[in-house]
């Protein structure tokens, strides 16, 4: 169910995309599939989780960065950008700021393992989005996240 | 008399709550499960200025209902101070007859008000409103001050309202005016995890509410500019956040120029021609300063800390902002000249979005400590730090123009959770939660209007 959620929810985030003039490079069906999108995020793994107040990559977040590594690898030029959240716990400005230094922690590895950085742009939304709304721990142990949305990339 | 009362009153109340506040650990709270000390405080030593205001009297033309209406406002505007409380209208024993008839005195002992507002209201004939009253000390039998006269349009019989509450407040209480005010914040529908933000603003006591006209996409935290007129926001338009000024008679919207990177948590100087504001880049965030008149941007630290949520003091020589360069969030002040940054607060806990008093005196602030948020005030050396709440999430203080008064945003827990915006006095007495017709987050104070 919630891959599902998760599918249709990139579906309006691509829908949006197509009508947004501030993104470009927007995906083309030439480029890339709804199934690419789909294996990404369900086999690839899209999101990385971190710990409390932390922006430091965990091991299990390596893994995950590694299997995206290879995947961006084979799918040159595509743009992503990558989203950085924090939970509930936090002032809002702070949260954006912990947010941005999560984003650019993904970011970095992805450049030294040679991703292109032509292709990566980075957004923090703080604690403005969660994706799990209780307020204990097994929600915000999954909101202080990064995730790597394939196919836009925001104008600097 | 009444006010020189009442400052004592005031003095003596809030040395009390400090002498409280040292003695114990103890934190004024509104839970349940807490220590109720405030309500200790209040029937110890505060007993409200009692108020009699009856409606207005009418003269040549004018309605009943404004002239009830503004009597009303008035009564609530006082009552929500927590320092007067309204007697009923039925507990009258007469009811003023004409604008100039002499006061009996008698009539307002005999049901124990310490003050009687007595107002009158006419249209002319151009369609104004002329909207008159006076003050009295009941038990002096003296008027307090001399009586105003207000001319106005027939729509903004609200602000004479909030006018004559200013008036009343500083001549009994001895405090500054801010009842003739707004709040810009943001207003939130839909579920905790599809939150639609809007930019709304509404006048001090929640009447008026108007949403403002802009794009869809996110906005955070506005400020008002000193002059009332403008905000500054950040918002999402391009995907990321940015800072924008808007201006409120048009509604019209433009990026601040100069900005790299992301930018968000900005500040208008007291005066008018500067920004303040936090900037990230390569992931690293930090202080910038933005000037108005020149287009210049400064760039005030270069920690790779987190420093944010900067606010500048009245004089405009410093600057309060939040940094964890020590490991947690702490409280810092850096001159506007740049230099070395100030450690100010030294609490166990994190400390959040410091917000300088317009009085210059003291610096409010969010505390986070065992999971507990709180909004406090401390002096600007970092002494005599005070915690006015406690709940799940109490975030975001600001000041009212007369430096007495926060208000800030309070989020409930779990899948429901929601903000709503809550005013309190800085003695920590008289929490109120302010009525919005939808969630309501990050408020911020404009100056008393012109």
């Amino acid at each position: 169910m919630k891959n599902i959620g998760l599918a249709i929810f990139v579906m309006l985030l691509l829908a949006g995309c197509e009508n947004d003039k501030n993104l470009k490079n927007s995906i083309s069906d030439s480029q890339i599939s709804q199934s690419d999108i789909e294996n990404f995020q369900n086999l690839v793994g899209d999101t990385v989780l971190f710990t409390v107040d932390q922006s430091g990559l965990r091991p299990d977040a390596i893994s995950i960065l590694n299997a995206q590594v290879n995947w961006l690898k084979e799918k040159k030029f595509l743009p992503i950008t990558i989203e950085g959240h924090a939970d509930e716990q936090g002032t809002r400005e702070y949260n954006l700021a912990l947010g941005a230094r999560r984003a650019t922690a993904v970011r970095e590895f992805l450049l030294t393992r040679g991703i292109e950085k032509d292709r990566i742009s980075i957004v923090t939304y703080g604690k403005e989005r969660p994706l799990r709304v209780c307020s204990n721990e097994e929600c915000w142990s999954k909101n202080r996240r990064a995730v790597t949305v394939v196919g836009q990339k925001i104008v600097e | 008399m009444v006010k020189q009362f009442f400052t004592r009153f005031i003095k003596l109340s809030s040395f009390i709550c400090i002498i409280v506040f040292i003695n114990s650990t103890f934190v004024i709270s509104q839970n349940n499960d807490a220590p109720k000390l405030d309500m200790t405080v209040n029937r110890g030593v505060i007993k409200p200025i009692s108020l009699a205001i009856p409606s207005f009297i009418k003269e040549s033309g004018a309605n009943s209902i404004i002239s009830r209406e503004l009597a009303k406002v008035i009564s609530n505007n006082l009552d929500s101070t927590g320092l007067f409380r309204s007697i009923p209208q039925t507990a009258y024993v007469s009811t003023p007859l004409s604008f100039n008839t002499p006061v009996q005195f008698s009539d307002w002992s005999i049901i124990n008000a310490d003050v009687l507002v007595l107002g009158a209201v006419g249209l002319k004939p151009d369609g104004r409103l002329e909207v008159k009253f006076r003050l009295w000390d009941i038990a002096q039998q003296k008027e307090i001050g001399k009586g105003k006269k207000y001319f106005t349009n027939s729509e903004s019989w609200r602000r004479i309202s909030h006018k004559i509450s200013d008036t009343i407040y500083t001549r009994v209480t001895g405090e500054g005016a801010y009842f003739d005010s707004r709040v810009v914040f943001v207003s939130e529908t839909g579920p905790k995890d599809n939150r639609t933000k809007r930019l709304a603003v509404m006048d001090q006591d929640g009447a008026n509410f108007k949403l403002l006209k802009h794009p869809p996409s996110l906005v955070i935290a506005p400020r008002f500019a000193p002059s009332s007129n403008k905000i500054i926001f950040t918002g999402y338009e391009t995907g990321k956040p940015r800072v924008y000024l808007m201006d409120l008679s048009s509604e019209a919207i433009t990026p601040l120029p100069e900005l790299k990177g992301m930018s968000f948590a900005p500040r208008f100087s007291m005066d008018g021609t500067k920004i303040v504001l936090s900037m990230t880049q390569n992931g690293n965030t930090d202080i910038f300063i933005n000037s108005l008149d020149t287009g210049i941007k400064r760039r005030l630290t270069t920690n790779s800390a987190i420093d944010t949520a900067p606010s500048f003091s009245p004089d405009g020589k410093s600057i309060v902002f939040e940094s964890d360069r020590g490991g947690g969030q702490q409280l810092y002040i850096i001159s506007t000249e740049g230099g070395e940054a100030k450690r100010i607060s030294f609490g166990k806990g994190r400390y959040a979005t410091p917000v300088w008093s317009p009085r210059g005196d003291l610096i409010a602030f969010t505390k986070i400590k065992e999971r507990k948020f709180h909004i406090g005030v401390m002096r600007v050396d970092g002494t005599n730090e005070r915690l006015l709440t406690t709940s799940f999430l109490d975030e975001g203080p600001a000041w009212a123009p007369n430096g007495r008064v926060l208000m800030f945003f309070r989020e409930t827990p779990g899948k429901a959770g929601a903000p709503s915006i809550y005013s309190i006095d800085i003695s920590g007495r008289n929490l109120r939660k302010i009525k919005t017709s939808s969630f309501a987050s990050d408020p911020n104070w404009s100056r008393i209007l012109n």
